[in-house]
């Protein structure tokens, strides 16, 4: 594959980063999400985020996407501080969230018309559209599109901005997993083509070795990195290779191990 | 498909169009051809029956033009039973709709057999319907003149209320001090029933005409404000963050966003402000303004000339049935992005 080109990609460093949030019902103690969290990704990584629920994971992306404001701690995009959403960083969920009152053009154009540069950029639109291969959908409605092409246009509309992260927030969660491991391997080929750094959510540990370049492991209650792990393997991975098999050996241990520990400390 | 050759045999709708809706499904079993053509006629020719039964007791002029009326819908039907042998359309159309004409047809002969035939309801205040057409007829220039006028106080004072309600709505949805302030009033204001300010709005404006349509606004306002309100509140946040990520500023947020995720929400308060307009057009017009059907009702029975009442409440019917389809129709346009609106 072709090097990326380091334009489009910026580094993500995350310092002693602590959020926390009101209990359910407001009298509670405060629930601690996220538990003084350092993590440095370099410009055009791909990094995994996985743990169980509660581990803080999709907190740290919103406060990465500045969609939240954290308790403490300081979070930098290529130096400069987080301080509020913007068009640099893109965010998909795992829920497509594609407008519905657009057609696939138009929600993939969203980014275009909301910073008012439709204009001058109308032919990345039909580059978009191609390179996620829904040229033929430009004018349906979303409902009428599978989870797998929904997915496809909401990772479109993330990208038109030319955003230099890219968050993801288990975006193929939803999926089956024959549309999954061909979407992994889509969300691959748009890092590789754009080389764009990407923060990747997921539960899923095949995704995180299959994708990534490091694996961040985070435990609950309060939410901590437990262990960061590179992933050796040279791309394109084999799903059943025996270093495969075994890296997911060592994460699930280390998970398994991991949750214990913590409901032994809860109790 | 292997299964439906060697199992038993199902029925092939559901096969062939997996969306198929159910009205689809029982739209597509053929019917018994009489049914597609029959029915209208054959009411038609009970309702001349009955008619003829009937009108010896009353004076021929009165009723001339109802019976007129009928025999040109005899000539209609069967000159459209003929052409629906050639046009597959028409006749889709006819299967559909064939029955419910011909129940009105019935229901038509069933009210002159009760009124004019064995005269169980008392006159004057309950005319059959060659009295109410008669009425029709005679009277259709003053009934036209006054359909106009409610249509042009009807329109005036929704559209005032649609966009009062709108502003205010987008308001108290978006903006948190907003609804502070403004939620108490609406709660307040709101659930009084716009007729109740007719003293008052009889005392303020010297112009009763301007005052109903202001009456009216107010009628609308209420159920838009709210349900404009609660669509813009319960915006899915997921949108809003999707939008900020892209790069959106708050005019992208409210008028791209959070306008559009509220528009279901909006039509159903369209629909509420609408009924709400109707009711209070009549009464308004009933008490204050001295032209529209409402006023043309109360007039009519005034002089006792119940034919006109209820020559009028045809009229009222048509009137706002038909600005209610319009309204659907507008709302199916805008939101063809929905699945599984409710068809008028």
């Amino acid at each position: 594959m072709v090097a990326a080109p380091v334009a489009e990609a910026s580094s993500l460093r995350v310092r002693d980063l602590s959020k926390s949030f009101a209990s359910a019902d407001g009298a509670g103690p405060r629930r601690l999400a996220l538990d003084g969290v350092s993590l440095s990704v370099a410009a055009g990584e791909l990094v995994s985020l996985i743990g169980p629920s509660g581990c803080g994971k999709s907190t740290l992306l919103r406060l990465l996407a500045g969609l939240d404001v954290p308790d403490a701690g300081e979070l930098l995009i290529g130096g400069d501080p987080i301080t509020a959403p913007s068009e640099e960083r893109g965010l998909v969920f795992q829920d497509p969230n594609l407008f519905p009152w657009l057609t696939v053009r138009r929600n993939i154009e969203a980014g275009l018309v909301a910073r008012g540069v439709l204009h001058e950029k109308r032919a990345e639109v039909d580059e978009f559209m191609r390179l996620v291969g829904l040229e033929t959908f430009a004018d349906s409605y979303p409902h009428h599109l599978s989870g797998g092409m929904a997915q496809r246009a909401a990772l479109a509309r993330a990208l038109i901005n030319h955003p230099k992260v890219l968050l993801l927030d288990e975006p193929l969660g939803a999926l089956d997993a024959f549309t999954r491991m061909r979407m992994q391997d889509e969300v691959l080929r748009l890092w590789q083509a754009r080389g764009t750094t990407m923060l990747l959510v997921t539960h899923d540990i095949d995704e995180a070795i299959y994708m990534s370049d490091r694996i961040v492991i985070m435990t609950p209650r309060p939410g901590r990195i437990e262990q960061i792990i590179a992933v050796p393997l040279t791309r394109p991975r084999d799903r059943s290779s025996h270093e495969f098999l075994q890296l997911r050996g060592n994460i699930l241990e280390l998970l398994h191990f991991a949750g214990d520990a913590s409901a032994g400390a809860a109790v | 498909m292997l299964q439906s050759e060697a199992g038993p045999r199902r029925p092939e709708i559901n096969q062939a169009r997996p969306d198929a809706t159910l009205a689809d499904v029982s739209a597509e079993t053929e019917p018994r051809r009489w049914r597609t053509w029959l029915p209208v006629p054959v009411a038609t020719a009970m309702c001349l029956g009955v008619h003829w039964f009937v009108s010896d007791k009353e004076p021929a002029p009165e009723t001339r033009s109802y019976f007129v009326f009928v025999w040109s819908v005899l000539g209609v039907a069967l000159v459209m039973a003929a052409a629906q042998t050639q046009l597959p359309r028409l006749r889709r159309w006819m299967r559909h709709a064939g029955p419910i004409f011909a129940a009105a047809l019935l229901m038509l002969a069933a009210w002159e057999l009760i009124t004019s035939g064995f005269r169980w309801l008392p006159l004057p205040y309950f005319p059959g319907p060659a009295g109410v057409f008669q009425s029709l007829i005679n009277d259709h220039v003053l009934l036209f003149d006054s359909t106009w006028h409610s249509l042009v106080l009807l329109l005036s004072g929704y559209a005032m209320g649609v966009v009062a309600g709108f502003i205010s709505g987008v308001c108290i949805g978006w903006s948190n001090p907003i609804r502070y302030w403004g939620m108490p009033v609406l709660k307040i204001i709101g659930p009084i029933p716009a007729t109740a300010w007719i003293p008052l709005a009889m005392v303020v404006s010297p112009n009763a005409l301007f005052s109903a349509a202001a009456l009216i606004a107010l009628a609308v306002w209420f159920p838009v404000t709210m349900l404009t309100a609660s669509g813009i509140s319960n915006t899915r946040a997921s949108y809003l963050d999707v939008a900020r990520t892209l790069g959106a500023r708050r005019a992208y947020l409210i008028f791209r966003v959070a306008i559009p995720a509220a528009l279901p929400s909006i039509f159903i308060g369209l629909f509420m402000g609408l009924g709400a307009s109707f009711l209070t057009l009549v009464v308004a017009e009933t008490v204050g303004v001295k032209s529209g059907l409402g006023w043309y009702v109360s007039w009519a029975q005034g002089w006792a000339e119940y034919g006109k009442v209820y020559a009028a409440l045809v009229i009222m019917a048509a009137f706002f049935s038909t600005i209610m389809t319009l309204l659907f129709k507008v709302r199916d346009r805008v939101l063809v992005w929905q699945k599984g609106v409710i068809k008028w």
